[in-house]
């Protein structure tokens, strides 16, 4: 009979358990805002003394010269975006493919559960691997590639970093993605193929336009992975500190250059222009967080 | 001129080990309501999956014998076209969530990349959801989405794209199981009235849909043909026992 009584709804206990799950559940939201604002306040609070002395020329200066104290950001607003979206552009095609691929036409046997493995595998590596890689194999075979196009041979740079970015963010695209589309309900497709419709007719019109919402924001995950993506760039950049001319120069991103020169910065005001990259990193992440989020939502056809 | 439009020879079905459809002969009467019927698993929606090829999309099946559309087997025609011929409509509701109203309409066109005149566009709406009875329902509405429409008006939706596609038959898989009883009767009519148009092939596990709509009905029990003939000898004076009990809901 005690037992019973345990459950029932009017018992003192199971009210104030209840009270307690809530409270420590709320516990855990107000940690990660309080964190995050803390987060903020300190860079903020770090990148003062640089906002204040360098302002606007942080963003218009053409170098980030620590020997004759001439700091701008903009060399490094550049590669980010050069690497970021270059990446991109070489990893969301493949992604998408993928992602059809596994979640649409092999969806079951050797094959599919081959591919799933191994993109998950490689979702898992550390990044510094791809950075050794990228400088034992990659590098040499760009080196060549310039070789035969006839422009300095660096073989580090721009190319390289975002070919090295490609390859780390697609496991993490088509893997979205493949959940994505295969959670696109049977009766769609089936409605699609009793039309007359081909497969690839069924793919193109109603899969995707059904998935196009979780499909981005697979890419929006890739996109923030990438632009934040500090040891493997770092070690394949080439680590230039001017604003680069073409995909094959050297070059840095925001991140690169606050891990390469953090050790070396002495003066307050040369870590206090790193954070201030730092800063412009979070902000813009979060930015396109939300603008990526809002997009979502609108696309999102079971609202 | 032959009466039948679909002929059934000697179907075999099974999938894995599990064999689904034994042996079925049967033949579809032109514009005719044909009704199949039988408790659940006892293959009749594998039997219409098979007429528009849809069974393929699941793996391991295996069919043996024919289906003849006029006498050209389907199974030596390209699937694409034998479901432009044979068209479908589920047991679920399922417009495309994605496309207005006009365009789930003339979803088939779009699909398959079949260019067609605004004008020809309107025409080919208006009419067709004039046969699915939506028309006067949706008219104002036809570039929005279809989700505000109720679970009755998505599937008359649905019967729209099918007609739309100008098919010779039309198979329905337990179209009302998901409605309730007021869409229910009105795809009923809707059937009735679809007759003068096309043939059409009903799966339902509904004795009394059955009765009130077919002109012919077959009775399915573990993937056998058991009785096949005109609605009311069926309904009246069953050969078989099975039939016979089965109508009397001793089980199923």
């Amino acid at each position: 009979m005690r037992k019973t009584s345990q459950h029932n709804p009017e018992d003192r206990n199971i009210r104030l358990y209840e009270a307690l799950f809530k409270l420590v559940l709320k516990g855990a939201g107000v940690v990660m805002v309080t964190l995050l604002l803390a987060l903020l306040i300190t860079i903020l609070w770090q990148s003062w003394p640089s906002i204040r002395e360098y302002g606007i020329h942080f963003y218009t200066g053409r170098k980030w010269d620590p020997v004759f104290k001439d700091y701008s950001a903009l060399p490094f607003i550049i590669g980010t975006l050069a690497t970021t979206l270059l990446s991109l552009m070489i990893a969301v095609p493949i992604a998408i493919s993928l992602a059809i691929f596994s979640g649409f036409y092999v969806k079951s046997g050797f094959l599919a559960s081959a591919i799933r493995t191994l993109v998950d595998l490689l979702a898992g590596i550390p990044s510094v691997i791809y950075g050794f890689w990228g400088l034992f194999v990659l590098v040499p075979v760009i080196r060549k590639l310039e070789l035969a196009i006839g422009i300095v041979p660096y073989g580090v740079g721009i190319l390289t970093s975002s070919l090295i970015l490609a390859i780390m963010i697609i496991p993490y695209a088509a893997s979205i993605g493949r959940d994505v589309i295969s959670m696109v309900p049977t009766e769609l497709k089936e409605a699609g193929l009793a039309l007359g419709a081909t497969p690839f007719e069924v793919v193109t019109q109603v899969v995707l336009p059904y998935a196009k919402s979780g499909l981005l924001s697979g890419v929006l995950l890739s996109f923030g992975r990438s632009i934040g993506e500090t040891m493997a760039v770092t070690m394949v950049i080439g680590n230039a500190n001017f604003i680069p001319g073409s995909i094959f120069d050297p070059a840095n991103t925001l991140s690169s250059v606050i891990a390469n020169e953090f050790a070396e910065a002495t003066d307050p005001l040369y870590i206090s222009n790193l954070v201030h990259l730092g800063l412009i990193l979070f902000v813009t992440t979060t930015i396109i967080g939300f603008l990526g989020r809002m997009v979502i939502r609108r696309w999102n056809v079971n609202q | 001129m032959n009466k039948h439009i679909l002929e059934i020879d000697r179907l075999n079905v099974s999938i894995g080990d599990d064999k689904i459809i034994r042996d079925i002969s049967m033949a579809f009467s032109r514009k005719k309501v044909t009704a199949i019927m039988g408790p659940s698993g006892c293959g009749k929606t594998t039997l219409v999956r098979c007429i528009n090829r849809m069974h393929e999309l699941i793996p391991n099946t295996v069919v043996t014998g024919s289906i003849a559309l006029y006498r050209k087997n389907i199974y030596e025609m390209n699937p694409i076209m034998v479901r432009r011929e044979i068209g479908m409509v589920f047991q679920r509701p399922n417009p495309f969530p994605t496309m207005s109203i006009y365009d789930n309409v003339i979803a088939g066109y779009l699909l398959n990349g079949i260019k067609l005149t605004r004008s020809e566009k309107d025409t080919l709406v208006e009419s067709s959801l004039s046969k699915a009875g939506l028309w006067n329902e949706v008219k104002d509405a036809l570039h929005r989405r279809g989700a505000f429409l109720s679970g009755g008006q998505q599937q008359r939706l649905c019967i729209a794209r099918a007609l739309a596609m100008k098919p010779r038959v039309l198979l329905l898989d337990e179209p009302t199981s998901a409605l309730d009883p007021k869409s229910t009767a009105h795809i009923e009519d809707l059937i009735s009235e679809l007759k003068e148009t096309v043939t059409i092939i009903m799966v339902t596990h509904n004795i009394g849909q059955a009765s009130r709509v077919s002109d012919f009905t077959a009775f399915l029990y573990m993937g056998e043909l058991v009785e096949y003939g005109t609605t009311e000898k069926l309904f009246t004076v069953p050969d078989d026992k099975r039939t016979e009990e089965y109508l009397s809901r001793k089980f199923g």
